[in-house]
Parts: structure tokens; C-alpha cells; sequence
């Protein structure tokens, strides 16, 4: 499995973030891309998870059943944790697994493995934010997805709960699948690129 | 698939029973509706029997549209929305799944509620069973119509009016076909099963349209 994204713009409003952006990322691989805030780093993310379309370019994902349209094959962890406050953490976590599909590991064991085991009965609006944030992580689990595109996975989570992400992330690298993250934290997900975005920023974004 | 459709029903009946999800509040207002319409009118009971059936599906048509501004919105804001995009689940039966979970929780409740709040108004037994089976037939009308109001309202922040705005014209014929198959029931020029059988089609076309459609507002207002 391949994500490629040839000639990638992106604009939101009538500012240009980037463009001509051009990437290649083969299975076994992480691609962890940076740069100061506002330079696209999400909005890239959004375009290539399919939740957003391109001012030009094209993005797929080769060696998916539909490589033009491969939004079965994404986990996206966005800022937002899609996790409701009056559900517990074992009820937001089963939906999720029965909403995926492709089941991997259980609710109880994705619980934990990001360090909430015996909280499954909490609700989620309890839960601090760094928990939160390991419940999110615990959907990666769940289900089984190829692409994970991560933006900002570490935010709110602690020194422990930061290793034991790369751990994770490492793990799904090594069993051949394909990250995108987009991150501040200096990240150890294994075999990986980078892409600076900052240093891609347009010279004129605002020029027609 | 199916799966998939049957768990976010269940996720939606959770979210709307406790505390917060707003399930009761219709019948609430539906209550306060008709329980004060007869201290406005007066002891007027002849009066009252001639336009209970009106008052109630008034009452039980603006209870239904609550609630339906926060349909989508609420998975737009924690980002639940974004994911149902990936899915291998339509968002044609993301948006039906939430609309009988939205009618099971504050349309289903309106029906149970109706027969006991029609003797405040003085209706006769025909009328409490015509009523009621008018309500059950299209109050998912007004729920599903709604879907689409709530689907454009998940896209600006506040669009609790537009759903309003927006559905109450499209729910106008549902309105006239079940006072009018009330009505018929009490006797009149037209049997029951005439207007009856108008607001059943209303209610099929609306239970198919509205979730394409909503789909259709999810799909144009996503940025």
C-alpha cells in the first residue's frame, strides 16, 4: 500500500497555505509533518483523509480496494476526540469498534493498553483532558485501518502516555502500516520522513 | 453495515435519555401547550372538541421540531461527523439512523401522551383513537422533514430558528392531513381513510427523502 498525493494546493479563504505539494509514502513508513501554526499542517491532514478537497492536486491511496476513495481504509484522529461526555469510556469506545468495523483489539483490551484499564465505567465527561485524549488513541486500536493520520496525537497527554503512543504508532509502522501525524513533539514513530511545512509556506498567500 | 446502523441507534436513544439529551422535553412542551389552551379559550367544552384536534397536532408539531437543531450540530462540534464521513455507512443511514433514534425518543412520547392529554380537551373516544393513530402515522414526517433543517443547521453555529424556518413550510401538508383525518373520524364529507391515507403517503415519502436530502446538506455545507 502507497499514499501518493501529486501536486497538492490548499487554501482557506483567500489564503493560500501551500502548494505544489507532492508526497510519497510507501507501507512500513511514517511521514511526521511539522511547522509553525497556521502553515496547514491540519488542513494538509484533512485533504489527504478525504474531509476536505484540494484547490488542486490529487491524493490516493494505491493498493486499497478503491484507491481514489479510501475513506475506509483512514483512521483519523483529529484536535476534536468525537467522544460524548454522558456516554462512559466503555460505551464511546464499543460505538466506535461497532461503528469501524474491521474489529481488531476489544474495548476492554484497547482500554488497557492506553493506561484506562479499570475506568471502562466512567463517563467521559469525568475523564481528564490527557485521558481523553488516551481514549481517542484507544479508537486507533480497536479497528483496523492501514492509513493512520494523526493531527497532533500527543496534545494533553503526559511523558508516559507520549512513549507509550510512539510505542504504539512503532508497532503499526513495523506491521506495514502508513502514519501521517502532524506534530510539535519531537516523535520517535520509527522509520520515517519529515516535511517541514514552514519552510513550504508560499511567498505571496494571498495573490490570486 | 447493519451493525454499524444498529449501534449508532443505540448510542443516540443513550445520549437522548439521560441527563442533558433533552428526550422529555418535548412531551414538556407538548403538555404545557395543550394544558393551557383551555384557560386561554375558556369552559367553552363544545368549543374545545371542535379544535382539540388542531390545538394537539399544533402542539405536537412545534414539540417535534425541538431538539432538532442539535441533531448534527452536536456530532459537528466534538468531531464525531468527521469520522462518520469515513465510514463504509452511508451518510444517507448515518442520517436515518439518528432521525428514528431523534423519533423514538421525543416523537414516540407525543403519541403515548396524546390520548391522556385529549380528555383536557374534551374529545370524544373517536376522536382520542383517530388522534392518536394520526399522530403515530405522521409525526415521523415532521421528525425526518426536520433531518434536513438540522443537517444545514450543524453548519452554521446558532441555527436553531433555521431548522424552523426551514422545515415548518415543508410540514404544513402534514399538518392539514392528520387534523383533517381527525376531523373526518368525528364524521364529515370525507371518510377517514382519505386524508388518513394522504398523511401515510406523506410520512413514506418523507421517511425516503429526508435522509437523501439530509445527506445531500452534509455533504454541501461540509468546508
Amino acid at each position: 500500500m502507497r499514499l501518493v498525493a501529486e501536486g497538492l494546493s490548499c487554501r482557506r479563504g483567500a489564503r493560500l497555505l501551500f502548494e505544489g505539494l507532492d508526497l510519497d509514502l510507501p507501507a512500513g513508513r511514517a511521514l511526521v509533518v511539522t511547522g509553525p501554526n497556521g502553515t496547514g499542517k491540519s488542513s494538509l491532514l484533512r485533504l489527504l483523509a478525504g474531509l476536505a478537497s484540494p484547490a488542486a492536486g490529487t491524493v490516493r491511496l494505491e493498493g486499497a480496494a478503491e484507491p481514489d476513495d479510501f475513506g475506509t481504509e483512514v483512521h483519523y484522529l483529529g484536535h476534536l476526540d468525537a467522544q460524548k461526555a454522558s456516554l462512559t469510556a466503555r460505551e464511546s469506545l464499543g460505538f466506535w469498534r461497532a461503528m469501524l468495523g474491521r474489529p481488531a483489539l476489544t474495548v476492554e483490551d484497547a482500554l488497557e493498553t492506553v493506561g484506562l484499564g479499570g475506568l471502562g465505567g466512567l463517563p467521559v465527561a469525568v475523564l481528564s483532558a490527557g485521558q481523553k485524549r488516551r481514549l481517542a488513541l484507544a479508537r486507533l486500536l480497536v479497528a483496523e485501518r492501514p492509513l493512520w493520520l494523526l493531527d497532533e496525537p500527543t496534545t494533553a497527554l503526559d511523558a508516559s502516555a507520549q512513549l507509550l503512543f510512539a510505542g504504539l504508532a512503532r508497532a503499526h509502522v513495523n506491521r506495514g502500516g502508513l502514519i501521517v501525524a502532524a506534530t510539535h513533539a519531537p516523535l520517535d514513530l520509527g522509520p520515517s520522513d519529515t516535511l517541514d511545512l514552514g519552510a513550504r509556506r508560499p511567498l505571496n498567500p494571498v495573490a490570486a | 453495515m447493519r451493525q454499524a446502523f444498529l449501534a449508532l441507534l443505540r448510542r443516540d436513544l443513550a445520549l437522548a435519555t439521560r441527563a442533558g439529551g433533552g428526550a422529555g422535553l418535548g412531551v414538556v412542551f407538548f403538555l404545557a401547550v395543550v394544558v393551557v389552551t383551555p384557560f386561554a379559550i375558556g369552559p367553552d367544552l363544545a368549543l374545545l372538541a371542535r379544535i382539540g384536534p388542531a390545538i394537539l397536532w399544533i402542539g405536537a408539531l412545534l414539540a417535534s421540531l425541538i431538539g432538532l437543531d442539535r441533531l448534527f450540530a452536536a456530532d459537528a462540534e466534538d468531531g464525531s461527523m468527521d469520522l462518520f464521513a469515513l465510514l463504509d455507512l452511508p451518510l444517507e443511514l448515518i442520517a436515518a439512523a439518528k432521525g428514528l433514534a431523534h423519533w423514538i425518543a421525543t416523537g414516540l412520547p407525543l403519541v403515548v401522551a396524546a390520548p391522556v392529554l385529549s380528555l383536557l380537551l374534551n374529545l370524544e373516544p373517536a376522536a382520542i383513537g383517530a388522534l392518536t393513530l394520526t399522530l403515530l402515522v405522521g409525526t415521523p414526517a415532521i421528525t425526518f422533514l426536520g433531518l434536513v433543517g438540522a443537517a444545514f443547521a450543524s453548519a452554521f453555529r446558532r441555527g436553531g430558528l433555521l431548522v424552523a424556518v426551514l422545515v415548518m413550510p415543508l410540514t404544513i401538508p402534514v399538518l392539514i392531513f392528520g387534523v383533517a383525518a381527525t376531523g373526518a373520524a368525528l364524521g364529515g364529507t370525507v371518510p377517514f381513510g382519505m386524508p388518513f391515507r394522504v398523511l401515510a403517503g406523506l410520512s413514506l415519502a418523507a421517511l425516503v427523502l429526508g435522509p437523501v436530502a439530509a445527506a445531500a446538506a452534509l455533504r454541501a455545507t461540509r468546508e
